[in-house]
């Protein structure tokens, strides 16, 4: 891990490696949680929790071709939200178990074409090369990503209520849905730093199911689901530099303890 | 008096199945209509034809600048679902004030409660007939013309049909609506609405209850039961 400390620029203060780590996995952590809370309420769980493990052939292209390895992901994960949202579209049914299948088609594929040096890394997460370039480009699409679910979250609550209901109010559910799955594979792709092609998708749904254990409105649950996000990407990163760990199991175990924690409560009620 | 709604020769299919075949009928303005028929006769498909929501044959001529409320009969609403009443209700409309009078309106009792326990609740606690009720409320949010109303009853216990039924008869006249209901409940069709639509796939009738209700339409209708009906409204 680099040690010398980094600098933005020349008017700004300098920020250790650690403290860019954590203000990254702190906006990656915001963003997962955030998006997290609809994917949890659309019951797509299993789909968001799979759906990160397609970014691994992108990388591993990504890697072949010396390309940015978060272009690679997210041109993969763009193709398999496409999947997702063509198959939302062509039919009613449950499209978990073709999604399931798919998913872990791709990761088998990614395992096999990844350079071995890169392979841990990519499947568990690694911030020791995150620079301050990164905290911008995760804050700005951490920005663009809030901005444009507040203007289509109507739509989105009301189609999981009732998607007649939603469609007769002349709201179009299809665009609503493919402009919510891109924006997941956006934060998706960008977050694969912190939690690797394995785990991220764990960290879009984790806090999203452990805010809905203590949440009785709308603005409380996703408030929290996102406060969860951050709070398990900061306390697993310190944790992983500790022990010296991938980060990426780290920050999903802290986001498993924080469920049960919540899943306590939710009994105690 | 020119209708609100015209529907000449509607057809619907899904894949190669014929759902509804050649139904043609008017809906003039404040008119409560009703529309009756067996189970997966096409009642809410015909609705969905309506709202434009699935491809279908003939024509369906609304007037123009109608505004629609519709309330659906299925919603897919768990109870740990995070969303409460004033939540669910700015989805449609940020009018507080609006919310609350329409709240009223539709037998929520005083403001303090409305704001204190209607809208803090989560939409998934609410009882059927309270969801019943903010449904309505949340349905004339934006002022309709027209209410598009799925199975009113479905889900809420029997002594409480009654008042839903009151409550939107009081509504229509208090706000001039147009009616559009789907009834499994041949009663409520005499004593509220002004015309019947009975489907089965196909028109079977279409008129003022009393008149178009025989025991022919009936027994196409329900199959053999027909003579259970005629006694109970043959003199209302």
């Amino acid at each position: 891990m680099a040690a010398t400390p980094v600098s933005i620029n020349t008017n700004m203060p300098t920020l250790s490696p650690l403290t860019v780590q954590l203000i990254i996995g702190a906006l990656i952590g915001i963003g997962a949680g955030f998006l997290g809370a609809f994917m949890v309420l659309r019951r797509m769980s299993l789909v968001g929790d799979a759906l990160s493990h397609v970014a691994l052939p992108g990388i591993a292209l990504a890697l072949m071709f010396s390309l940015n390895p978060f272009l690679g992901a997210f041109g993969t994960l763009f193709i398999g939200i496409l999947g997702i949202w063509l198959l939302e579209r062509r039919t009613a049914l449950p499209s978990e178990t073709l999604v399931g299948i798919l998913f872990t088609l791709s990761l088998a594929v990614g395992i096999l074409i990844t350079p071995e040096p890169e392979l841990l890394e990519a499947l568990f997460g690694d911030l020791s090369k995150v620079t301050p370039v990164d905290v911008l480009l995760t804050a700005g699409a951490l920005f663009i990503t809030i901005v444009l679910i507040r203007r289509i979250y109507r739509g989105i609550i009301l189609d999981i209520v009732s998607r007649d209901l939603t469609r007769s109010m002349g709201i179009s559910v299809h665009t609503i849905n493919l402009i919510f799955l891109i924006l997941v594979a956006i934060i998706v792709s960008l977050g694969l730093k912190v939690a690797g092609t394995l785990l991220m998708g764990s960290l879009v749904i984790i806090p999203a199911a452990a805010a809905k254990n203590v949440s009785s409105s709308l603005r409380d649950y996703v408030v929290v689901s996102a406060f969860f996000g951050a709070l398990c990407s900061i306390t697993g990163i310190l944790l992983a530099r500790y022990f010296s760990l991938p980060p990426g199991p780290m920050v999903v175990l802290t986001g498993g303890a924080l469920f049960a924690g919540t899943l306590l409560l939710k009994q105690k009620k | 008096m020119e209708p609100i709604l015209r529907v000449e020769k509607l057809g619907v299919k899904f894949d190669q199945n014929e759902v509804l075949r050649n139904v043609s009928f008017d809906v003039g303005k404040s008119e409560v209509l009703a529309i009756v028929g067996p189970n997966g006769s096409g009642k809410s498909v015909l609705f969905r034809a309506l709202l434009g929501l699935i491809p279908h044959t003939g024509n369906i001529q609304w007037s123009t600048g109608i505004s629609i409320g519709y309330i659906p009969q299925k919603l897919a609403i768990e109870r740990d679902l995070p969303l409460n009443v004033e939540e669910f209700m700015r989805c449609k409309s940020k009018n507080r004030e609006k919310m609350l009078q329409l709240l009223k309106a539709v037998g929520f009792q005083d403001e303090h409660h409305i704001e204190q326990h209607v809208l803090r609740q989560r939409l998934g606690l609410l009882s059927g007939g309270q969801l019943q009720r903010v449904m309505i409320a949340w349905s004339l949010l934006d002022s309709p013309d027209v209410l598009l109303y799925d199975e009113p009853t479905s889900g809420v216990d029997l002594g409480g049909e009654e008042t839903i039924y009151n409550l939107l008869k009081r509504l229509k006249d208090a706000h001039s609506l147009t009616v559009l209901l789907i009834s499994h409940d041949l009663n409520i069709v005499y004593k509220y609405a002004n015309n019947v639509l009975c489907i089965d796939g196909d028109m079977i009738c279409h008129g003022i209850p009393s008149e178009v209700l025989d025991p022919k339409a009936l027994a196409q209708l329900y199959g053999g039961d027909a003579s259970f009906y005629k006694h109970e409204h043959a003199n209302p």
